[in-house]
């Protein structure tokens, strides 16, 4: 029995290449940029930032025109995370966040700093800290994190429809 | 048994690169096919998909093709990580149900983001066989090697069926390979996997399929002529190559007799082999005869769109019993390593 094999590793690698395809590029360029570039569903005319695969959900059509959105925007939902795990970079507990952006449809999830977490709350407005130009990729990781303005809160109503 | 009929399809033309994400590459066809049926989302009961992740490199990237559909109103549907094909098969099934009465089927796939050939390696025994990276050509070339050792194939034959599916291409506008090739020229070619040569491999290709199927009278109402599903089998063999005979097809042989293919004669025969000598290998095992045309598509040597090109034959063979030039045609998809899996369709015109 002592000889038998119990385990063995077998390492598996694959190369891809990811293509973006040209929807989504045109926002990812607009990052290289420090702008926020999503697109006009032209069916239901609702904007996507990002721009998910190129597509709207709903409506199952290939999205139309690029929409520069506002860099600030909303807290429409949020969770805390206390929780340790492998790989954690940042210190806990820390706020990831949905925002809705101005003039966006869809809220696009991020980090939020530079508030304690018991503070943040949905409808607190935000805004991106990004990191030094010459640092930036086509990421969204161009942005570390949002922060709060200091903004009076964005009215319930105004983000109902986004959650 | 409920009577249930291709009504449908659509097919994106193969390219060997593109970049356009899998998503943005299934809306036009979707359209397609809906309006070739004439049909709006809201006709569709049921939406299957079939697909496979490492082809994309990202897990659940199968969710994302929902995108596609436009999913509101919300929709009833389901993936297999297969061809197209198993998807249909899984749909014919959710119709036997008596739940739904019609379903667009698709499978989609872009061959182009990884090494195919090496990414096929990952679906082998992955204890004793997977860890060599043996790649999807070496797997078939040892096939090839003895299935002419054996002598159940020649290389002759096989030049063959090269020569046939690049000139039936010829036709294909779809197709990512074609060409009028002689014998000579053929088994002159350089191999590279022996025995095998480019052109008795499968033409690895980007592609989107996309079929509606639809239940008795309802099929009746949206085509003229539906191709009836009259039969429909899939069988395995055992993942352990070992295990497996290299000379023979019995999976396919066993499927094709519950699908009911010999009860009449076969004019069409649409065939996802992907290798040259693994189409001599399954005409053997369906028993199909010399009246019965294969694979005027061109078949997989000339476009395998990879987890639609099962689809893909469905499709052509439902076409040429839609448009009359066929009364009884099959439909076949296979997958795994030597055709492993056998899925074996009898389309009937009425």
């Amino acid at each position: 029995m002592s000889d038998d094999v119990l385990r063995i590793r077998t390492p598996i690698s694959i190369k891809y290449q990811y293509s973006a395809g040209p929807r989504v590029s045109s926002h990812l360029l607009g990052l290289m940029d420090g702008r926020f570039v999503g697109k006009r569903c032209p069916v239901c005319e609702l904007v996507y930032m990002p721009p998910r695969n190129g597509t709207c959900a709903k409506c199952g059509a290939l999205l139309g025109e690029d929409v520069e959105v506002g860099q600030r925007g909303t807290i429409t939902t949020f969770c805390v995370v206390n929780v340790p795990f492998l790989g954690q970079t940042i210190k806990i507990p820390y706020v990831s966040a949905t925002i809705l952006l101005d003039g966006a449809d869809m809220g696009m999830q991020h980090l939020i700093q530079e508030v304690d977490a018991a503070d943040v709350r949905m409808g607190m407005r935000v805004e991106p800290v990004w990191r030094p130009r010459e640092e930036w990729q086509p990421s969204l990781e161009n942005v570390m994190h949002f922060r709060p303005t200091g903004e009076p809160d964005a009215p319930f109503d105004s983000y109902a429809g986004h959650l | 048994m409920r009577e249930v009929a291709i009504i449908a399809s659509a097919q994106a033309d193969n390219t060997s690169t593109t970049t356009s994400t899998p998503v943005e590459m299934l809306i036009p066809v979707i359209q397609q096919v809906l309006a070739n049926a004439s049909m709006t989302k809201t006709d569709i009961g049921f939406w299957c998909h079939g697909s496979c992740d490492y082809m994309t490199g990202q897990p659940f990237s199968f969710v994302s093709a929902v995108d596609a559909l436009g999913a509101w109103p919300p929709i009833i549907e389901s993936h297999v990580e297969a061809d197209g094909a198993f998807a249909l098969y899984e749909a014919w099934m959710k119709i036997q149900t008596g739940e739904i009465d019609t379903a667009l089927v698709f499978g989609n796939g872009r061959s182009s983001s990884g090494d195919i050939n090496r990414i096929l390696t990952l679906q082998l025994d992955p204890y004793v066989v997977g860890p060599l990276w043996p790649d999807d050509r070496s797997i078939a070339a040892m096939q090839a090697r003895a299935c002419l050792e054996s002598g159940v194939v020649t290389e002759r034959a096989m030049a063959e069926v090269a020569q046939r599916s690049h000139r039936n291409a010829l036709t294909n506008p779809k197709a990512l390979r074609r060409g009028d090739h002689s014998i000579e020229a053929l088994m002159a070619a350089q191999l590279v996997a022996d025995p095998l040569r480019e052109l008795d491999c499968p033409a690895h290709a980007d592609g989107v399929t996309a079929v509606i199927i639809a239940a008795g009278d309802r099929a009746r109402s949206l085509a003229a002529r539906p191709a009836w599903i009259r039969g429909i089998d899939h069988r395995i063999e055992s993942q352990n190559l070992g295990n497996r005979s290299m000379t023979s097809l019995p999976s396919a042989a066993l499927a094709a007799h519950k699908a009911g293919v010999a009860n009449d004669k076969i004019d069409v025969a649409e065939l996802h082999a992907p290798y040259s000598h693994q189409e001599l290998l399954l005409t053997s095992a369906l028993g199909l005869s010399e009246s019965t045309t294969i694979n005027p598509s061109g078949g997989a040597l000339c476009a395998n769109p990879m987890m639609s090109a099962g689809l893909a034959r469905f499709a052509e063979a439902a076409t040429r019993v839609m448009n009359g030039t066929a009364d009884r045609a099959i439909g076949h998809a296979s997958s795994g390593p030597w055709m492993q899996q056998n899925l074996v369709c009898v389309l009937e015109g009425e």
